[in-house]
Parts: structure tokens; sequence; C-alpha cells
């Protein structure tokens, strides 16, 4: 089989798997008018499947941020952050994630997914170990293999697994990087971080969050799990992007170790693409500044997440292990998630499908989040129109 | 279980197998995991699991590129059980 036999023969896998499913992937976006809508062909949709957390996307403050920084700096920098990208607005954005972390350094990097690749395979090496969750985002996973170091990873959420996985390690636990995340970006559940801290420092080992998903969402001032579990001076690497509450694109890592400024001259994904345009910096760092003071937006986005979370509950859907701004629907086959993503489309309401191998233990998933733009009436909509679609998923 | 053979391991292995693949086959050392039983990432990950917990050993997810066929992993796994 050559290269592009290959590719056609995981094409008709796919689509023998699920024959109309794929219009559920990459559906065309023709117009979007606010934080909640946009319109799909000729539909007018809710949108209940974007990490638009605090809804920030059509902020007047951010807007003007960014038309300013297009009228001042043109559109994009042309050129690598080690040679002629690195603007005023790129340190500045650093200097501001620095401090409202309390950290002592801070690197930007083009995209979220960079911010992993560059910051594990910056870190870990040849001979080192990285134990990663087993529900780890793709970035952390092809960061790992970027970095050569031994990739092991221990069960979802599981400090025991963990333990026995670290115990294992002997004297290697002390060049091992531990990778979690703050929040999961399918079931949407929480990292213990209190309980993994405990274990990182029996074994000396050295930790990573990310905090892609809880970023805004978790934390009183919205640093994210670190904030909520009190442990920004136990965490050793915090990794985030800016494509989620921040409504932007890019990614950093924080932590107080003096030896992250390093990673500038040794990580291929921070060196060897342009980066982030002045745009997105200034909107970037418009939209920091209103989630640091969101207080108000985070108590919305909470009391959506409950309203949905416990409504559909009540209807007698399985859904993941906690409340909060993901709420996955998990349903036992793909044909079933198929027919209540095409329900709730028929009744104007995109959601994200996410079919095996993609989500967690060989379940079918449609995965709703909630922004703290969504109105309750907009959720009452929902919470009735996933009642309404239950028998079809039940037969 | 410290001594326990290369032979032992596929055969547990053959065994193990059959319940995580939907093909009807029978299995054998030579076993291509991918072509012949159609074992995705996910499930290959998850079998994994069972056998680090069965044997108190760690498989590292890079050591599995080099796998192919159920004799490979037997081997990768007796390979790191010698050395645990």
């Amino acid at each position: 089989m050559n290269l592009l036999e290959k590719l056609d023969a995981a094409a008709a896998a796919r689509k023998a798997q699920l024959p109309e499913g794929l219009a559920a992937f990459g559906i065309p976006i023709d117009e979007s008018y606010s934080a909640t809508e946009a319109r799909i062909g000729e539909r007018r949709v809710l949108m209940l499947g974007t990490n638009n957390y605090l809804g920030l996307s059509f902020s007047a403050e951010c807007r003007e941020a960014a038309h300013k920084a297009i009228d001042q700096e043109g559109t994009g920098t042309t050129g690598s952050r080690m040679a002629n990208g690195n603007y005023y607005g790129h340190r500045a954005l650093e200097r501001e994630l620095a401090e409202f972390y309390h950290c002592r350094e801070c690197i930007v990097f083009t995209t979220g997914y960079q911010a992993n690749l560059g910051t594990i395979s910056g870190l870990a090496g040849a001979g080192d170990v990285v134990l990663i969750d087993g529900d780890a985002h793709a970035s952390i996973y092809d960061g790992c293999i970027l970095s050569g170091a031994d990739v092991i990873r221990f069960r979802h959420n599981d400090v025991i697994d963990l333990e026995k996985r670290l115990r294992r390690l002997g004297d290697r636990s002390r060049d091992t990087l531990i990778i979690i995340e703050g929040i999961y970006s399918m079931l949407g559940d929480q990292a213990p971080l209190a309980e993994i801290v405990k274990l990182k420092n029996v074994y000396q080992s050295t930790l990573l969050l990310d905090e892609a998903h809880s970023l805004g969402v978790l934390g009183e001032t919205g640093q994210g799990l670190v904030e909520k579990s009190r442990m920004i001076n136990e965490v050793d690497f915090i990794t985030g992007t800016f494509s989620k509450s921040l409504c932007g694109i890019g990614g950093f890592c924080v932590s107080n170790h003096p030896q992250l400024n390093q990673l500038r001259y040794v990580s291929h994904p921070y060196i060897f693409t342009a980066s982030p345009s002045p745009a997105t910096i200034a909107s970037t760092r418009a939209a920091l500044q209103l989630l640091r003071d969101g207080s108000s937006l985070r108590e919305q986005l909470w009391k959506n997440a409950y309203q949905l979370y416990s409504c559909l509950k009540e209807t007698g859907y399985c859904l993941g292990p906690e409340p909060g701004p993901i709420v996955a629907v998990l349903l036992d086959s793909p044909k079933r998630a198929l027919t209540l993503w095409n329900g709730l489309m028929a009744h104007d309401i995109y959601v994200n499908l996410v079919l095996p191998p993609a989500a967690p233990e060989g379940k079918s998933l449609v995965r709703c989040s909630i922004n703290a733009a969504h109105t309750t009436e907009q959720i009452s909509r929902v919470c009735e129109t996933f009642s309404k679609l239950y028998p079809t998923v039940t037969q | 279980m410290s001594k326990i053979t290369q032979t032992q391991i596929t055969e547990l292995l053959c065994q193990r197998l059959a319940c995580f693949t939907d093909v009807e086959a029978e299995i054998s050392p030579e076993t291509n995991l991918i072509t012949h039983l159609a074992i995705d990432s996910v499930k290959l990950l998850n079998l994994i699991m069972e056998i680090e917990d069965q044997f108190d050993i760690s498989v590292p997810l890079n050591a599995l590129v080099d796998v192919l066929t159920v004799q490979d992993l037997a081997n990768l796994i007796y390979k790191i059980k010698l050395s645990s």
C-alpha cells in the first residue's frame, strides 16, 4: 500500500463507520453574529460547541485593540521571535502573564498547540521520562514524541495509578515530567491537583499543568485550577492557550524556574515559526485584562453550566463526571451520537460530535460547551430540545 | 512472575488480544496487530495498561513504534520485565 492508498483506506474506513456522519466535522460557519449565534447555510444557529467560555469574542475592548494594532504595526510580523518578530506587544504580554500568575518567567508561543509542543520538547529529552494522563490532549502527546523522552501514560485522574508508575521508575522519577490538565477537554472534569502535587513532591518530579480549558474559568481571578486549588507555588510549569477564554490564538508557558527562558534557544516550535500577529497580541492583552476583572462573567458561566448539566442529568442523559463549562453527553454508539447531533442541528443548535477513537473509553460524545454570554432562555431552549430528543437515543 | 518466559508472555498476549479485537481470527505470534486484528491505537493503549499491571512494569509509548506483531510486543514486554 503506497502513501496515498493508505489515506484512501483511512477515508473508506471512516465512511464505512458512519456514512452520513462526515458532515458533522469541519462544518462551514458562514457568518458569525455574536458569541452565541452564527449562520450555517440558511440557518441561524445557537452555538453550543465553541471554547469561547467568557463570551469575549465580540468585546469592544478586544476589537478596538486589534484594529489599532493593525493600523500601527501591520497585519503580520513575518518572522520568528528569534529574528525580526519580537515586538513590544509580545514582550508586554509576557510580562503581563508572568505578573498575572505571580511567576518570574513567561514565554508566548504562536499557538496553544505549540506552547505544549515547545515546552515539553524543550524540557524533556532522551533518557528522561514524561508521565501523562491518559486523556491528555494531542498537543501533549505530540510534544512528548518530539522530546524523545520515554512516555508513560497513567489512568485518567487516577492518583493511585500515577503513584504506581512513579514507584516503578525508581531513581528516574527525579528526571520525570508529570503532565496534567486543569479541565480535560472531552469530559470536562478537573485534575486532582492537590493529590498530584503531593506525589510529585514525594518522588521529586517536575509538574506541568495545562490550563487551556480552565484559564478564565476557575479561580477567583481566572488563573485556572492552580488558583482554585491554591497551588501556584507547587506547580513547576503552567501552559495555556489564547484561543479559548481569551478569544484569540496563541499560547504561553509561565514558571518560577529561571531556566524557562532558555527554552527560547532550544525549542523548535518557538524558534522556527512566525510570531503571533500584532492584532492577535493586542486583542489577547485586552482580553486578559477583562478575564482578570471578569468575576461576574465567571459567575454567569457557572450558572449556565449548572443549569444545563442538572437539566440533562434529570432528563436521564449519561454525562461527564462533574458540572462545568464542558458538558459531555456520553452515548454508547457513534450512530446514537450522530442521531442526537442531527436532531440538535435540526433544531438549530450546534454542538461538537466526538467519535471513537477520539473520545475516551470507546464512547461517543455529544460535547456541549457553555459560555458566559448564553442567556437563561437560550440554555432553557437547549434543555427542552435535549429532552424532546431523549427518546430517539434510548430506543 | 519474575521467572516468566517469553513464550508464556506470547501465549498470554494471544489470549488477551482475543478480547480486544472484533476480528475472528486465530491469533499467533506472527499476527499483525493492526492489519490482521484491526486494533486501533486506543485499544492497544488499554491493552498495554492491563499488561503493565499484570507484570508490574511500565511500557513507554515510544517503544511501541517498532511493534507490529504479537511477537514484537511479547519481546518488548519480556525485555522490560527483565530489566525491571
